[in-house]
């Protein structure tokens, strides 16, 4: 019975984390149909970012509760301009090129960006674990659960609920379905699809920043974390559909409580649980969970 | 009575609520040269697609020369002898002409596909010229598909519709697409290049001119349902074809 | 079309020079020449796989089993030949493909290169996690006998190199025979049109898997000669950066000749070990850069600075 708990508490917090993350690759890919591998890059820079950032504001004796407004501002100036460098600066170059191409062009931005990090941070591991100690530890059934992590959670489901309210409720929203339903139409019917590009890969890089910069103070941050999260991340909207965000949210939710069932059961099978789930998950439904009938043009 | 080379019988098949095909039972016998006419969305291409295998009937059977062939993929359908041209080409872009033909040529000759032998042998190339000589296209040979007109995609389609020799072609509408000045000599080369090998034909026509001209025989689908069948004179002057096929073909033209 | 003599004879002039330069080079050079052709093995079954118009991202699969398979050969076996370690490698890649096929074939484009990632992440995790096999660290193996002779030192090292040369000597010159006879086109015709395929007799999805277990086998071959060459095997050779690593060559290489892959495995450690050797901690960031670079300025691979551009029109 406690393990159940501790695998469903453990595998929802490890799925919120993973659902931040997945939700901005899974969106550009559905708008811009790039699979961006970039994107562990940013969640880096977003991690490391919010090291400093961290270290620096408790260095200065300011309220320390304030430090998590700090991290979203770090996610947010890192994805803005992260973003719109890369977007503007390489993959604009790109557009219409072959699917597998942009994502070899993707993975030299990572490439880059890693050595960038090795070059401002250097290889040894950063702690900002600040934020993390400050709200303490809840029980839940007998188990000590840390607060920061359930507000992960509460964190995950605001973004989700955000995008939601973002993409049906707003015009501009309403847009970015559009290009995802049908870019050439949108385009013929005035939609000024570059400018949807810039936002959405901005909106995206934002999201993996964030997912980053919440993650800096629960872990030690070394410059593979980016590599690690790139594959997690893969299987996730893999799993959950390219290009669905409710696809997202089902597909973190099957890959966390995959893994932590593992964590907990059969510690060895970690890696391998994660993408035999997802390899199952292909081998019966080809799309994805979240299977978006396109209309084939013929 | 003989063996018809081609029977269905029975045909069924239903997208959803649109019924493309309604009990359709036709025969055909060897060395027949059939024109299948019927308004956009009667039912002449998903007839196609069904005795090719490209699509499964829902219910009735297909049998060439008397044998059952209605599930079988569209790959041993064509080995065992009946093959189709498209609507919309089917080609190699990425290849020139007579590349597109040699691998036609190279995949129809053997069963066993040779892993060895070059698929350009000389004696292969010299048939693909042949073909394509044959079908006017010799000018062409180097190009690449992307920067060819319509007309000599569709004879192109056609012609590797039948590096096979098969016994029954099933043309979808050869001559669509193309100006009305070409379609006249175009339909000619198809049908003296095909009556060269014998075969049996069957071809999709919205052209009445043309259908009058090359069939002897000529189905007419309405709804899925086959409305008339017979000599091409009688199925014209059909009260119920005139009505609702080539009425239909007069507003098309407009 | 040229003559057949320059057609045979120039390869296998080329092949006696590469034996013959293997015994003058400096050492680090002949080592990095070594790599760059096993590595070169698994570039062309890729190039394989992307003329049939799949681009596998999980290569390291394939890389990875020839590697370890070659491994526990003699460890496990005590199996001391290099060919049959060769052999055992290509085998249990080939076999492990012709199984993972049933399904992989079934997929195209981003979902064929997840799904190949996928599978090879599997294989990542398993050995990261079994002690038995070293987990991260992995294992070190011994030299390896030739023909049932025992090298030793410079000797060994020799005799590796014409090992290695030789089977991507030959398997280029089989690939280039297959990829001209009409199964070899076959992988063209598929990436341009299914349905005109299956129209004309003939089956997609097995004419896709026989490439594949063809491709697997390449790349084990490629991981067993590694792994003899370089007497050390690790997980990363599962890993999902070393087979983006090979995609990247790939598209560096081009599809033109079979002769690029190795070419372009050549190119990509000279310029990683330069890389490697002038600035340690950015040598990824120059491997990136140039990553973008060949993409941006060179679309059809270094191979397309060979080749004459396509013609449209010839011969009248």
């Amino acid at each position: 019975m406690l393990t159940l708990v501790a695998i469903l508490v453990d595998g929802v917090i490890y799925s919120s984390w993973l659902f931040i993350v997945s939700a901005g690759l899974t969106l550009i890919f559905g708008v811009m149909k790039i699979l961006n591998i970039a994107h562990g890059g940013l969640y880096a820079l977003g991690a490391y970012t919010a090291v400093s950032a961290i270290g620096s504001y408790f260095a200065g004796g300011y309220p320390p509760l304030a430090s998590y407004a700090l991290l979203l501002l770090v996610a947010v100036v890192v994805g803005l301009v992260f973003g719109l460098l890369i977007e503007r600066g390489v993959l604009r170059l790109m557009y219409g090129r072959d699917e597998i191409v942009i994502v070899l062009v993707t993975y030299g931005v990572f490439l880059i960006i890693e050595d960038a990090i090795k070059v401002i941070w250097g290889a040894s591991p950063y702690y900002a674990s600040q934020p993390y100690g400050l709200l303490g530890r809840v029980q839940i059934s007998g188990l000590a659960f840390s607060v920061y992590d359930l507000g992960l959670i509460a964190l995950a489901s605001v973004t989700g609920a955000l995008l939601w309210w973002g993409l049906n409720r707003t015009r501009n929203g309403k847009l970015l379905l559009a290009v995802i339903h049908d870019r050439e139409i949108s385009a013929a019917m005035g939609v000024d699809v570059r400018r949807v590009f810039t936002v959405t890969f901005v909106i995206g890089a934002m999201l993996g920043a964030l997912g980053g910069a919440f993650t800096a103070p629960t872990t030690s941050v070394v410059p593979s974390i980016g590599v690690e999260l790139i594959v997690l991340a893969f299987a996730v909207v893999v799993i959950g559909g390219l290009g669905s965000i409710e696809g997202a949210a089902i597909g973190a939710l099957v890959v966390g409580i995959s893994r932590a069932s593992s964590v907990h059961l059969l510690p060895e099978a970690e890696l391998f649980v994660i993408y035999g789930v997802m390899s199952l998950v292909l081998a019966f439904r080809p799309q994805g969970l979240f299977r978006r009938v396109v209309a084939r043009k013929i | 009575m003989s063996t018809p080379i081609l029977e269905t019988r029975n045909l069924d098949k239903a997208f959803g609520a649109v019924i493309a095909a309604a009990a359709v039972n036709v025969r055909v016998e060897a060395q027949e040269i059939v024109g299948v006419i019927g308004a956009n969305g009667a039912g002449k291409t998903t007839f196609v697609n069904m005795v090719t295998g490209y699509l499964t009937p829902d219910a009735g059977t297909i049998l060439y020369r008397g044998r059952d062939i209605t599930a079988l993929p569209p790959r041993e359908i064509t080995r065992l002898g009946i093959c189709r041209s498209f609507q919309i080409p089917q080609l190699f872009p990425g290849l020139t002409v007579l590349d597109n033909v040699l691998v036609a040529l190279g995949i129809a000759s053997s069963r066993r596909l040779g892993f060895w032998r070059a698929l350009r042998s000389p004696a292969r190339i010299e048939s693909a010229e042949r073909l394509l000589a044959d079908y006017g296209l010799s000018e062409f040979r180097d190009r690449m598909i992307t920067v060819l007109p319509q007309g000599v995609r569709k004879l192109l389609d056609i012609a590797m519709t039948t590096v096979g020799r098969p016994a029954i072609v099933l043309l979808d509408e050869p001559t669509s697409g193309i100006s009305v000045e070409e379609k006249f000599p175009i339909m000619t080369t198809i049908l003296d290049a095909l009556r060269a090998t014998e075969a049996t034909i069957m071809f999709i026509e919205h052209d009445m001119e043309i259908v009058e001209r090359h069939a002897a025989r000529v189905v007419a689908f309405y709804d899925g349902r086959v409305i008339a069948d017979g000599p091409t004179r009688e199925v014209l002057t059909n009260a119920d074809v005139r009505q609702y096929v080539i009425g239909a073909e007069l507003h098309r033209r407009r | 079309m040229r003559g057949p003599a320059v057609a045979i004879g120039l390869p296998f002039l080329l092949f006696c020079g590469l034996i013959a330069a293997g015994f003058l080079m400096p050492g680090w050079l002949r080592f990095i020449t070594l790599i760059a052709l096993a590595k070169g093995l698994v570039v062309l079954s890729l190039m394989l796989l992307m003329r049939a118009g799949l681009v596998s991202f999980g290569q390291g699969l394939y890389y990875g089993l020839g590697a370890y398979a070659a491994g526990l050969g003699v460890n496990l076996l005590k199996v001391t030949e290099a060919l049959a370690l060769l052999a055992l490698g290509v085998a249990v890649a080939g076999a492990v493909a012709w199984v993972l096929g049933f399904l992989l074939t079934r997929y195209r484009e981003i979902f064929f290169a997840m799904l190949s990632l996928a599978f090879s992440m599997i294989l990542y995790g398993l050995l990261v996690k079994s002690s038995a096999l070293g987990s991260t660290d992995g294992f070190n193996l011994p030299t390896p006998t030739f023909l049932g002779f025992a090298f030793a030192g410079t000797a060994a090292r020799h005799a590796l190199f014409v090992l290695t040369a030789s089977v991507a000597f030959a398997a280029a010159l089989l690939l280039h025979r297959y990829l001209g006879s009409t199964r070899g086109y076959l992988g063209e015709a598929i990436r341009e049109n299914e349905i005109r395929v299956e129209y004309l007799g003939a089956s997609v999805r097995g004419a896709l898997h026989v490439k594949y277990v063809l491709s697997a086998a390449l790349a084990g071959a490629g991981g067993a000669l590694t792994a003899v060459a370089t007497g050390h095997i690790d997980p990363d050779l599962a890993y999902w950066t070393t087979s983006g690593e090979f995609v990247f060559v790939a598209i560096l290489s081009g599809t033109g000749s079979v002769a690029a892959p190795f070419l372009g495995s050549f190119v990509f450690e000279m310029i990683r070990t330069y890389a490697f050797a002038y600035s340690p901690n950015t040598w990824q960031m120059v491997v990136g850069a140039t990553m973008l670079l060949v993409i941006i300025f060179m679309p059809g691979g270094l191979w397309s600075l060979f080749r004459r551009r396509p013609r449209l029109v010839t011969r009248s």
